[in-house]
């Protein structure tokens, strides 16, 4: 559907993007996630046709956009801070590209309806584009680009300026409305829990590169690096070198000592292991399980609300080691823990392997 | 809080300077009105009498009501194409990067430091040896010269601060640069755009020098209003000229600088 081929972008001598390379398909919710900077708005700008690329090609469709202005590019967009035309009421708005189609002015009419219908905002088609809530003035600025029935729906952070409930709600819907219009949307963002709610797949970006594409499942549980790892979600890091071969594969790590391991890595590479604290298991006793154990001591608690983390000083590391369990009411054996003794215990799928920085 | 909020405290010596530069300012213009009422023919105190015969007898000067009619056409002429011209000179400046815009723009803004004199000889030296014949058109000539940087220097600001995205959001519903220009561009900035009208309206209007070595046969009001000035007699008409061309200028500008900020988002209107 969009295929991006070492696309490179420069802004005189700073570089926005390097050598990016996406394939995105048809009806798929792609996210691109990254921190400002991250060169994510950029890519979408190219992609709308608002910048030209430096370097590589965007297709849509097989067809390459380069010499394509973006009013004739078969996508619509929606902007981060909507752009609603101030001059014009909301139905205005929303019917803006339909006379250059030669839709007849009932019909153009008639889809306007259907549109406010659709964003849940019948009757609001007389109101100014100042009298909206943010929410609301979102979800104008999506009926004004799904009103063109376009390929691709680009959606430049279009959460952002949203309070957490609303933001919350309006993700469901985007979602929703996503899976019935069969659309392709592409949602920039720098909001790792927004891309992981919403997208069949995330590019997670940074300094103008790409560094990993992935279904959310895939990047919280086999993040490449300890970039993508820390980006998205926490993550405990330890230092380690692999040991042994074959069955007697293991991984010395400071603190936690010997872990057996299945890898392809070979003896005497140093890797970085991850471990999500929701991993992690924390008793009183030391488990009788054969499951390798670390005595430690809860140095502090964080609680957050039906749930909390953590936070285990164990001998020989110097930060501790973050774990998440959960807080029920009055089922709580972690209320007022700090300072006691604890282990920590892990099961076999909870270390993961990554390229050292 | 309170400690720090001595800026928005009234500064009295503050607010008595200003009051005494505003009369220092406006007294002797004030003079103008004053003197336009007074019955008698010299401009000196005690004032004589009140009338308003002074007006009156503008209306039966036929020279002068022609002299009026030529400035309106000059001034309307002069404010349409220096508009015209300023619009998208502004907005190339305002948009696009280009090698050494910054003493571009600053050599464009010269006529408005420039003396009207030096001005208006080099334009008269350089129409004669052109062959061209003094008439409103050179008259309206010279006047785009001190109008057009002018006009920029009313529109600039105003395109800068104007939100881009709303013309990339056009372009994304399907629209071409020029459709966008005319559905975006124009609709949300007629405010600055009426207020470039209207101040090179009063400009010209105005405008002395460049008529006085420009214009041939046909004089504007100014033109008119110096060539009165010989006769003694006719003074305290003038002054009711004058006052009238006073209360219609600020009335202009006033307007224009209203307008200039209707929808400005660097300048919210009170109560939103």
């Amino acid at each position: 559907m969009i295929s991006i081929r070492n696309v490179s972008k420069s802004f005189g001598r700073f570089q926005a993007l390097r050598d990016v390379s996406l394939d995105i398909g048809a009806g798929e919710f792609f996210s691109l996630l990254g921190a400002s900077g991250s060169g994510k708005t950029t890519l979408l700008r190219l992609i709308a046709g608002f910048e030209g690329v430096s370097a590589g090609t965007i297709a849509i469709d097989g067809h390459e956009m380069q010499d394509v202005p973006p009013h004739l590019r078969p996508i619509n967009m929606v902007f981060q801070n909507y752009a609603i035309f101030p001059h014009l009421n909301v139905r205005d708005n929303i019917a803006y590209g339909l006379p250059r189609l030669g839709i007849p002015r009932a019909e153009q009419h008639r889809r306007v309806d259907e549109m406010l219908e659709l964003i849940a905002l019948p009757g609001y088609g007389d109101r100014r584009a100042n009298q909206l809530s943010g929410g609301q003035q979102q979800r104008v600025a999506l009926a004004r680009a799904l009103i063109l029935k376009p390929r691709v729906l680009l959606l430049d952070e279009p959460l952002g300026a949203l309070d957490k409930q609303l933001r919350e709600q309006m993700q469901l819907e985007l979602r929703g409305l996503q899976r019935r219009l069969g659309i392709t949307f592409i949602l920039v963002t720098h909001d790792q829990e927004e891309a992981l709610t919403l997208s069949d797949r995330v590019a997670v970006m940074a300094n103008g590169e790409v560094i990993q594409v992935d279904t959310p499942a895939g990047l919280y549980d086999q993040p490449r690096n300890r970039k993508v790892a820390a980006f998205v979600g926490t993550m405990n890091f330890f230092d380690a070198t692999i040991r042994g071969e074959g069955a007697s594969l293991r991984a010395e790590i400071a603190g936690l000592g010997p872990q057996p391991l299945a890898t392809s890595r070979r003896a005497g590479e140093r890797v970085l292991i991850a471990v999500r604290p929701e991993s992690l298991t924390l008793s009183t006793t030391r488990p009788d399980s054969p499951q390798p154990a670390v005595a430690g001591r809860i140095e502090a608690r964080q609680y957050l609300g039906g749930r909390q983390i953590l936070h285990v000083a164990v001998a020989g590391r110097a930060e501790p080691v973050a774990v998440a369990t959960l807080a029920l009411r009055g089922e709580d054996p972690w209320q007022g823990s700090e300072g006691r003794p604890v282990w920590l215990s892990w099961g076999p799928g909870a270390l993961s392997v990554l390229d050292p920085d | 809080m309170a400690r720090y909020a001595g800026f928005h405290r009234p500064n009295r010596p503050l607010a008595l300077y200003a009051a005494v530069f505003a009369v220092v300012l406006y007294l002797p213009i004030l003079l103008i009105p004053v003197f336009s009422f007074n019955s008698g023919v010299f401009v000196r105190f005690p004032l004589e009498g009140f009338t308003f015969g002074w007006y009156a007898d503008l209306f039966q000067r036929e020279p002068l009501i022609r002299a009026f009619w030529n400035s309106v056409k000059v001034a309307c002429f002069v404010s349409l194409l220096s508009t015209l011209i300023a619009v998208p000179a502004a907005l190339a400046i305002a948009r696009y990067r280009m090698p050494g815009k910054a003493p571009a723009v600053a050599f464009m803004m010269l006529p408005l430091v420039l003396p009207g004199l030096i001005l208006g000889v080099a334009l008269l030296t350089l129409l004669n040896r052109m062959g061209v014949t003094l008439s409103l058109v050179t008259v309206a000539l010279g006047h785009m010269v001190i109008c057009l940087p002018y006009a920029i220097s009313v529109l600039l600001p105003r395109f800068i601060g104007f939100n881009r995205a709303l013309e990339e959001a056009s372009a994304d519903l399907g629209e071409p640069p020029l459709r966008t220009f005319w559905r975006v561009t124009l609709p949300c900035n007629y405010p600055a755009i009426l207020a470039c009208l209207l101040m090179t309206f009063t400009l010209s209007f105005d405008e002395f020098f460049m008529a006085f070595f420009l214009s041939g046969a046909e004089p504007t009001l100014p033109m008119y209003i110096w060539s009165q000035l010989r006769f003694p007699r006719d003074f305290p008409s003038l002054l009711a000229l004058s006052s009238l061309i006073l209360l219609f200028s600020f009335a202009l500008i006033f307007a224009s600088l209203r307008l200039a900020r209707i929808g400005d988002p660097a300048q919210p209107e009170s109560g939103r």
